[in-house]
């Protein structure tokens, strides 16, 4: 695909990230904002999702380890086409779109995720039957928040991708730095993140997260190691493509009101 | 009369099943020789996986897999299983609805010498208090195969309670398991136990040495804590004057809960609560345990005298 074109569907994914924050005047738009690009490169390159089979397992998956970023997954699922829902029901009452994905409620929404450090467990294992049970040549991948890697579990589940040589598994890492709270650094810091994930066991890639050939590059070289499970470090900005947005961890967790809705839809409207 | 662990026939029944199923998937967390897994890793070791000492992510990767159209059996201790990993089995594994068996041995103060950071007695509270979620507590060899076997076939998350002791056998190889059902064992006048796990083998003795002193008591085995057998219990509460629960289980959320729970919507009756009473046990044997608490039949007939 040209990367003009992959840049378009990411500057639409960030639009209906906007609007569903925007009618549900909850939810979490920087963490979403910062991922668009790399949910792109995985929807629109990676994966072979369509229309045919997104209600069956016998395709490649993904895992929104950070579930908060629920706007980018369902704002991606919209993109694709594989979205019915009308993103505006976001968070509301008796919505398929819930605050955090559930898989029975939304075909393409390969996992149930909200509670951080789960998601990453959970791809380990499709990962292992697939690998190790089915024996297909589908792929697991997988977003993570950096903040979401304060969890334990993560690194448990780090450990088992690693014991278990789970090379059809790519992780992708959402290096924004920012978290509730702040700059993950001064939050609790988790870093440094490449030396972590190597001594763990895995091959670990970094790559500006809004640079859709070095995020293309990441993912096929990952499909060339052999016995061990992939870490694309995406250096990311939260926030990103909303000037106001950007780099403020005061968007993690808050809505536009309706003028900073105008405003950033204006944004990326100028992109079109 | 035969004894044997219901970790035991857990052991026996899932090697069993990963050679008759193959969409049967085991994990364990640095337990297999405790909690019996280990037998099926020896009929089918390419469908057992260990996943080391790191119980919240082997309940979620038991997620992954059970979204990967495999019917997983996911075992540790009751503590760490329940206990530990509670919050990945509710969100992973229920929340989705996903098929997962919990299947956590040790559980209860009969664990013995390892003590009370052992002793988990809040598994059954915990478990049952979680949507989609069903719960069953095994109280012989033949019950624990004949569950263990069937909720393979029940669509979503289950927890099978299972101990570490040697118990005696109540039933036979002819045993067959019936979702959501109690059974009578003894019928009896005015007072009822309510037994489930191995205190059904303590009612059963307690019922012995009172039908001695010519005093006759009902006990009902249920091995369902969810879904729980509400017509039994209803006509057992329309039929006696006082309900004894007996579970190796904190008084709060168990078994005594749980019946209560349908006695005061249904026919509210009398009830006694035998259980810890909202304490932690400690190092002991299993039966200097059981004493020590106020678990074991001679408590049992004590408790039906002073109700009498």
């Amino acid at each position: 695909m040209e990367i003009k074109e992959l840049e378009l569907h990411a500057n639409r994914i960030r639009k209906n990230i906007l609007t569903e924050v925007h009618s549900a005047n909850s939810g979490h738009p920087g963490g979403s904002l910062s991922g668009a690009d790399i949910l792109t490169e995985i929807y629109f390159e990676q994966m072979d999702i369509n229309k045919d089979n997104v209600d069956s397992i016998d395709r490649d998956r993904f895992v929104l380890s950070k579930g908060h970023a629920s706007p980018l997954l369902y704002g991606t699922l919209k993109e694709k086409g594989l979205l019915e829902d009308d993103l505006t029901t976001f968070r509301k009452i008796n919505s398929n779109l819930q605050g955090h994905p559930n898989m029975n409620e939304v075909a393409g929404v390969d996992m149930s995720t909200g509670s951080l450090g789960q998601g990453i467990s959970c791809a380990v294992g499709m990962a292992i039957v697939n690998k190790l049970v089915d024996k297909n040549n589908h792929r697991i991948y997988c977003l993570l928040g950096d903040g979401e890697c304060e969890e334990g579990q993560v690194w448990e589940a780090c450990m088992a991708a690693a014991h278990y040589k789970l090379d059809n598994l790519c992780a992708v890492l959402d290096y924004n730095h920012l978290q509730i709270d702040g700059n993950i650094d001064d939050v609790i810091s988790p870093e440094p993140f490449a030396s972590k994930f190597e001594s763990f066991g895995w091959n670990v890639l970094n790559v500006n997260g809004h640079d859709f050939y070095e995020l293309r590059n990441a993912f096929e070289q990952a499909k060339q190691v052999k016995d061990k499970p992939t870490m694309i470090i995406a250096h990311t900005i939260k926030g990103k493509g909303v000037s106001f947005m950007e780099n403020n961890y005061a968007w993690h967790g808050t809505a536009p009101n309706d003028e900073q809705y105008e405003t950033a839809m204006k944004e990326l409207g100028g992109l079109e | 009369m035969a004894k044997e662990a219901t970790r035991n026939a857990y052991g026996k029944a899932l090697a069993e099943l990963v050679i008759e199923r193959d969409d049967v998937l085991v994990l364990d967390a640095d337990l297999t020789k405790s909690t019996k897994t280990i037998d099926a890793k020896k009929a089918r070791p390419e469908h057992h996986f260990n996943m080391g000492i790191a119980e919240g992510n082997m309940m979620a990767v038991a997620a992954g897999m059970a979204a990967s159209n495999k019917v997983v059996y996911a075992s540790s201790f009751a503590m760490f299983a329940a206990g530990r990993a509670f919050e990945q089995i509710r969100n992973s594994i229920c929340y989705p609805n996903l098929n997962v068996k919990v299947c956590a041995t040790h559980a209860g103060i009969t664990v013995g010498e390892d003590g009370a950071s052992h002793q988990c007695i809040e598994d059954i509270a915990l478990m049952r208090s979680i949507p989609n979620m069903k719960v069953f507590v095994p109280c012989d060899q033949y019950q624990a195969k004949a569950i263990v076997k069937a909720v393979a076939d029940i669509d979503g998350p289950c927890y099978v309670r299972l101990g570490r002791g040697a118990v005696e056998d109540v039933y036979d190889e002819n045993y067959k398991f019936e979702l959501g059902k109690g059974k009578v064992l003894r019928e009896g006048q005015k007072i009822a136990l309510i037994a489930t796990g191995m205190m059904v083998q303590e009612a059963l003795k307690a019922a012995d040495i009172l039908a001695k002193e010519d005093i006759s008591v009902t006990v009902v085995d249920m091995p369902c804590i969810k879904p729980i057998d509400e017509e039994l219990i209803e006509k057992i509460a329309k039929s006696h004057e006082l309900i004894i629960t007996c579970e190796e289980h904190n008084v709060y959320g168990g078994l005594g809960s749980a019946v209560s729970e349908v006695t005061s919507k249904k026919s509210p009756v009398r009830m006694e609560m035998m259980g810890m009473q909202d304490t932690f046990g400690e190092s002991g044997t299993p039966n200097e345990l059981l004493a020590k608490y106020g678990l074991n039949a001679d408590h049992i007939v004590e408790k039906v005298k002073e109700c009498l």
